[in-house]
């Protein structure tokens, strides 16, 4: 679902233009056109015009359900019973959010809901209506990776990577919010994640160097 | 476990929520939410199967802080916002403190203050489905062998104990739950009234009928001088569920204690006020040694059971700390 990443490139490519993910996904990913249906009446909940349909019931089967993914307007069909983490993934092919306990106790599932973490587990997709949801995918800009991104790189801040798209959106959230955060703030960013690889150390010492570089320049 | 499918309808007032939830009945639930959190736990446990939701969230104005004359939390107002508003924390610090430790920062972000104040019990037989419904295992949890996480107090029937840890501040606030929609309109209950003994049977372990929304949680003001501290006490340093909480609201003169109130959450089936405590610092000087006094105070009744025992000098210590934190602070 490149279209739905900010960056070509940063997503599931590779040097050689196709990487063992975006293979995998392709299969997958072919019920996304279907989804893209037009929304309309899952807009008017959440605009202006909720007052007229407040009364509305909407499933227990699909409905539309319109969501703003990574700067994107995405009209899907889903039921109500649906979580956003099902959406991303099974929905439209964005796999880089994970899921883990499905309870949000792992916190594996973290995207932003108007640039705050959530575990998309326990978000109903209708709820995510009418907040800009951004996902692992959506972070780098114009090709260029996440600062946060490119420490954990650079730090190795990650062994099996299955918590790490989580780890990361929390983590960048904490540096856009206070760019020169110190280890406090970033335990208490990562507080609600679990690494079985035990990477924290990694973690820690490159969000640390985010913000150290951030202090350097002053911003 | 999947969700079962459900219904979904926006309220845009609490009337219309009201009416849509006095319909429910025990073959067509109707559920209400907010955040979602411990719905969402209890569904895909397979302990809630809502024929349908009531969103309140699409409920204009039931997110508003107010520190006017005390403190008015909008029933929607998240933990999280608890936990950063300057006002609130300025002063209402035991507050603050249970909501930014309370769950994880996602779940802050997303959990309101009234679901927290309505979610179900965390002991791990009633989050068991097999504890649940048509032929259920009647074992519940008093009696039940892993008691770990259960009361220490008043744990003859039933040792489930309330998973709100804000609400042990606010109990110690003396802070009250304002219901709309009931049959006789609005009506405003004391927090220290309003919790229940959890049981596995029953659809709320508080006071609040069926067809009742919460409105807000009311917070009096604060005497002047007024000090208070939180504690929360856990197995892990990162997030997790308290062996204990303890929050202390105290009115100094000097060193004197002139007013103490002091809530103990995740010891009794609800929050419990240490009164034979309070009783020992009020009108007296607070030392170290009179603390350590009002702590042993605190314990003195526990009845604990097989696998809890250890709670007890737990419980003992963080009273202790908490009240001399209070009168530091």
């Amino acid at each position: 679902m490149a279209e739905l990443s900010r960056s070509q490139g940063s997503g599931g490519s590779t040097r050689s233009g196709i990487s063992r993910r975006t293979f995998l996904k392709h299969g997958g990913t072919s019920a996304v056109g279907a989804a893209l249906l037009e929304a309309g009446a899952a807009q008017a909940a959440v605009d202006g015009s909720m007052q007229d349909d407040a009364n509305e019931v909407l499933g227990p089967g699909l409905i539309p359900i319109d969501l703003t993914i990574n700067g994107r307007r995405v009209p899907v069909q889903a039921e109500p019973a649906t979580t956003l983490v099902d959406v991303l993934r099974n929905h439209l092919g964005l796999t880089g959010t994970k899921i883990g306990c499905d309870r949000g106790a792992c916190s594996a599932c973290t995207v932003w809901l108007d640039g705050q973490p959530a575990s998309s587990c326990m978000t109903l997709a209708l709820d995510a209506r009418g907040r800009n949801i951004t996902t692992i995918e959506g972070l780098a800009e114009g090709g260029k990776l996440h600062p946060v991104q490119q420490a954990f790189i650079e730090h190795d801040a990650l062994q099996c990577g299955f918590c790490t798209p989580g780890m990361v959106m929390s983590c960048a959230a904490l540096i856009d919010r206070k760019p020169d955060a110190g280890i406090d703030e970033v335990k208490a960013a990562i507080s609600g994640h679990l690494c079985r690889c035990g990477t924290y150390p990694n973690i820690f010492a490159a969000v640390l160097a985010v913000a150290g570089e951030n202090r350097r320049r002053g911003t | 476990m999947a969700m079962n499918s459900f219904e979904w309808v926006d309220a845009t007032t609490v009337e219309q929520a009201a009416g849509m939830l006095a319909e429910s009945t025990e073959q067509r639930p109707v559920i209400a939410k907010a955040g979602g959190i411990d719905l969402l736990d209890l569904m895909k446990e397979g302990i809630l199967a809502p024929m349908r939701l009531v969103n309140l969230k699409t409920i204009r104005g039931l997110d508003e802080i107010d520190t006017e004359n005390g403190l008015s939390l909008g029933a929607l107002v998240t933990l999280d916002r608890i936990d950063s508003d300057p006002q609130v924390r300025a002063r209402y610090l035991a507050l603050s403190d249970a909501a930014g430790h309370a769950a994880t920062p996602q779940v802050r972000n997303a959990a309101t203050i009234g679901g927290n104040l309505l979610q179900r019990p965390r002991c791990w037989y009633f989050r068991h489905d097999h504890f649940h419904g048509e032929g259920a295992d009647e074992m519940g949890s008093r009696g039940a062998d892993e008691n770990q996480h259960h009361a220490i107090f008043d744990n003859d029937k039933n040792a489930m104990v309330q998973a709100s840890t804000p609400a042990t501040a606010l109990v110690a606030y003396d802070a009250s739950a304002e219901l709309a929609g009931g049959a006789n309109g609005s009506r405003v209950v004391k927090l220290s009234d309003f919790f229940l003994p959890p049981e596995m049977q029953r659809a709320h372990d508080a006071r609040i009928e069926t067809g009742e929304v919460m409105t807000r949680v009311i917070v009096p003001p604060l005497n002047a001088g007024a000090k208070a501290a939180y504690r929360k006490q856990t197995e892990r340093d990162s997030y997790d569920w308290p062996i204990c909480d303890v929050a202390v609201v105290l009115t100094m003169e000097g060193q004197t204690v002139q007013n103490a109130s002091i809530v103990m959450g995740w010891v009794a089936p609800t929050p419990r006020r240490a009164a034979e405590s309070e009783r020992l610092l009020i009108g007296n000087r607070l030392t170290d040694d009179l603390a350590r006094q009002a702590a042993r105070a605190a314990v003195a009744g526990a009845t604990p059971l097989a696998k809890n025992s250890y709670k007890v000098p737990v419980l003992e210590t963080v009273v202790r700390r908490t009240i001399l934190a209070a009168a530091a602070g």
